[in-house]
């Protein structure tokens, strides 16, 4: 910016959305510029406490499952796959590899849902400039069915595991409940090839769309396998040399309780921002990618853009979409039942922590059970907390190429930007409280 | 009844104009919205046929209303939140609520009765900015409701029932049951006769299908206890089977304990004593109180 360009000092504009819509819970979106500097960027959250890391103590193991899957409707399995794995992983319990294949399948229903849902109904019309996906479909009724049809099948992917595609019921310490017959899954397997189709058309789709600049260096961190695309297992890594067991988050970074916003925020031990989800997974994990999706991102020609445009989210979110119907129609046609559905254990105590990928990026869980082998602590870092910071770096970044614009148009784009993350207020908010800043703009 | 008599004099009901449906949250995971959003084959039809004004989570369109219908989801649990849903009340010809949250309190209201401000410490750098009701409370607490959809989720196909039934004015067909009835239609064999495993499917509601004990495990009450449910004898004869009080008490400490009479029996048996926070818990030395980090400039 200019000299001549720079608006005199006195200058003061705020632009606020007070309650943020097309994100997951209740937030809301505060920027505030004196004389062309931002001087406050923030994602306030005000949805109203639930206290999940008190509700679960005294819980065994197995009622904790079914308790945290509701910090979130549209990842519980996330929130299921954290706990158990921080459990089994605590108390030594080693699953049959068939059970693992199989919770890798219900993970890929969950992200086939979480971002089909945030592609086309959320994400989309920002590009398209409708106010929803039912708006967007009066025009463009192929492309929301499209969404829709992949959506469902992740749905009906998830129900087929855990009887219901939200708070599904069949994830037990040691394994499931009850597990398939490789004839229940044949359904499903035959609908995979054409939403492996789709979600190819979807990548090309939102690799064309109408995207806003934005250049920026950004720490990414996120989950890494040496064999497989990360979802509930690998190392905590960075893109810049963090290498941590799963265990490990509270080496590398710690929660602030921060004044005004009220907001828990994640940052590195060193007090930086970092970023997770498909963005992060895409930019430290596509040696791993299914082959379909890495030839579909190496089309979009768009591997960098990911890296330092989170308005690209978007092109990121697809190629995962599909990485994810490619890997469960293999898993499926790999599928041979458990010889049980799960393994016996013995309860006990110890500290059980791990962290797995949510479809918005890595969530960690810690717990400390007692003698008894209830929880005696726990701690719950959602991906959306950890996200924050980043969220709110990334607004100030942004902001001054959309100052020029009216008002409205200008609100629109900066929540635009913040809609990119895929935020999910619930997560965050078992236990960031409160409203910050209500008041009319 | 109420919801009879307002649909009956709906907008809509013959004519052209649609329905204005919103759709709003409270304390909640936002599952029960998303329910909405699961009916994806008649999402778009959906729609067509209903004017949806209000509904954040979908749409940047916005209203204060008047709405022919208001979905609530989600408990109230701050003195904000206990204020507009009184204003929405004014500005709903019905009022629906959808899922356990806002029919019993759900989850979250399992902190009622326990010591509030050492709750708020247990989890809080900073309780004395949390800004929280000390009981967490269903809508019904606080106004008059013409229609709940249980569960935790909902069933999004009574969800859908649900929709016509307001669509041409008529009341929707919703089967008043205990989920032993679902069991015996799916062809579930039963997990307490078979297995010995408390299952809570003889006082739940009806309304998920049945699908833990279809899954190889008892119900735990997520639809809520069914009207005139003898729960205590339930609970009883558990105990006379062995089980411990407490242990007892907890498969009612699920996500509509808040609801009578499950409320009782978590209650009588103190399933989730002691009620008090751990001492010395890590968390708070691991989550520093700090000032706020200076906000980041523009790149000039």
């Amino acid at each position: 910016m200019t000299t001549a360009a720079r608006p005199p000092a006195t200058d003061e504009r705020t632009y606020r959305t007070t309650y943020l819509s097309r994100v997951e819970g209740e937030g809301s979106l505060t920027l505030r510029v004196q004389g062309g500097d931002v001087v406050e960027a923030r994602l306030g959250i005000f949805e109203a406490p639930r206290y999940f890391e008190r509700l679960v103590v005294g819980r065994t193991p197995d009622e904790v499952i079914d308790i945290v899957a509701r910090i979130c409707g549209i990842c519980p399995i996330a929130y299921q796959m954290s706990a158990v794995h921080a459990f089994e992983s605590g108390l030594g319990i080693v699953v049959d590899p068939a059970i693992r294949r199989l919770r890798r399948l219900l993970y890929a229903g969950e992200w086939i849902q979480s971002h089909a849902l945030h592609i086309y109904l959320l994400h989309a019309p920002d590009f398209l400039g409708y106010p929803s996906a039912l708006a967007m479909a009066a025009d463009h009724r192929d492309v929301v069915a499209r969404g829709l049809a992949i959506k469902k099948l992740g749905n009906e992917l998830i129900a087929m595991l855990g009887g219901r595609s939200v708070h599904p019921v069949s994830v037990r310490v040691g394994g499931f409940s009850k597990v398939p017959r490789p004839a229940d899954l044949a359904g499903i397997r035959r609908e995979l090839d054409r939403a492996v189709e789709q979600a190819v058309e979807t990548v090309d789709w939102v690799a064309g769309l109408p995207t806003p600049e934005l250049d920026r260096a950004m720490l990414f961190v996120a989950l890494r396998h040496p064999d497989e695309y990360p979802y509930s297992d690998g190392r905590i890594v960075s893109s810049d040399g963090l290498d941590l067991p799963p265990s490990g988050w509270p080496e590398a970074f710690a929660e602030e309780h921060v004044e005004g916003s009220n907001a828990l925020h994640a940052r590195t031990r060193d007090g930086r921002a970092y970023l997770l989800g498909p963005a992060a997974r895409i930019t430290l994990d596509a040696p791993t990618l299914h082959p379909l999706a890495a030839e579909a991102l190496a089309r979009t020609g768009l591997a960098d853009a990911i890296g330092t445009n989170v308005h690209r989210s978007i092109v990121a979110r697809a190629v995962e979409l599909l990485h994810a119907l490619a890997e469960a129609r293999d898993l499926i046609d790999g599928y041979r039942a458990p010889a049980a559905p799960r393994v016996a254990w013995t309860p006990g105590p110890g500290r059980c922590a791990w962290a797995t990928e949510a479809p918005r990026g890595l969530l960690f869980h810690d717990y400390t059970l007692d003698e008894r082998g209830r929880v005696a602590t726990a701690t719950i870092v959602p991906p959306t907390s950890q996200n924050q910071a980043a969220i709110e770096q990334d607004l100030a970044t942004f902001a001054p190429a959309v100052l020029e614009l009216p008002h409205a148009e200008a609100t629109r784009r900066l929540e635009m930007l913040i809609r990119a993350y895929d935020p999910c207020i619930s997560c965050a908010t078992h236990f960031l409280d409160l409203r910050i800043d209500r008041t009319e703009g | 009844m109420s919801a009879l008599s307002a649909l009956r004099t709906a907008p809509g009901r013959d004519g052209p104009t649609r329905l204005r449906i919103g759709v709003v949250k409270y304390a909640s995971c936002d599952g029960c919205q998303l329910s909405i959003l699961d009916l994806e084959d008649e999402l778009v039809g959906i729609a067509e046929r209903f004017e949806i004004v209000e509904w954040p989570e979908a749409s940047s369109l916005r209203s204060a209303g008047p709405y022919d219908v208001l979905l609530v989801e989600g408990s109230v649990s701050t003195p904000d939140q206990a204020r507009e849903i009184v204003e929405l009340r004014r500005q709903a010809r019905l009022l629906v609520t959808i899922g356990a949250c806002a029919t019993t309190g759900g989850i979250q209201a399992l902190r009622n009765g326990a010591d509030h401000d050492a709750w708020r410490a247990a989890v809080y750098a900073h309780p004395e900015y949390v800004d929280s009701l000390a009981s967490v409370v269903p809508i019904a607490e606080l106004v008059p409701v013409d229609a709940e959809l249980h569960g935790c989720p909902i069933n999004p196909a009574i969800l859908r029932e649900t929709l016509v039934a307001l669509s041409i004015g008529r009341r929707p067909q919703v089967r008043d049951e205990a989920v032993c009835a679902e069991c015996k239609r799916r062809g579930t064999v039963c997990i307490l006769v078979s297995t010995g495993e408390p299952c809570l499917g003889p006082v739940t509601r009806a309304g998920c299908g049945a699908i833990c004990p279809a899954f190889g495990r008892g119900c735990y009450g997520c639809f809520g206890p069914k009207e005139h449910a003898n729960a205590e004898e339930l609970a009883a004869w558990f105990e006379a089977a062995g089980r411990a009080p407490a242990d007892v008490g907890r498969l009612f400490a699920g996500f509509t304990a808040n609801a009578e009479p499950f409320r009782s029996i978590v209650a009588g048996r103190r399933a989730l004593a002691p009620a008090d926070p751990p001492s010395g818990s890590g968390r708070r030395a691991r989550r520093r109180a700090t000032r706020r980090p200076p906000t980041p400039r523009s790149r000039p």
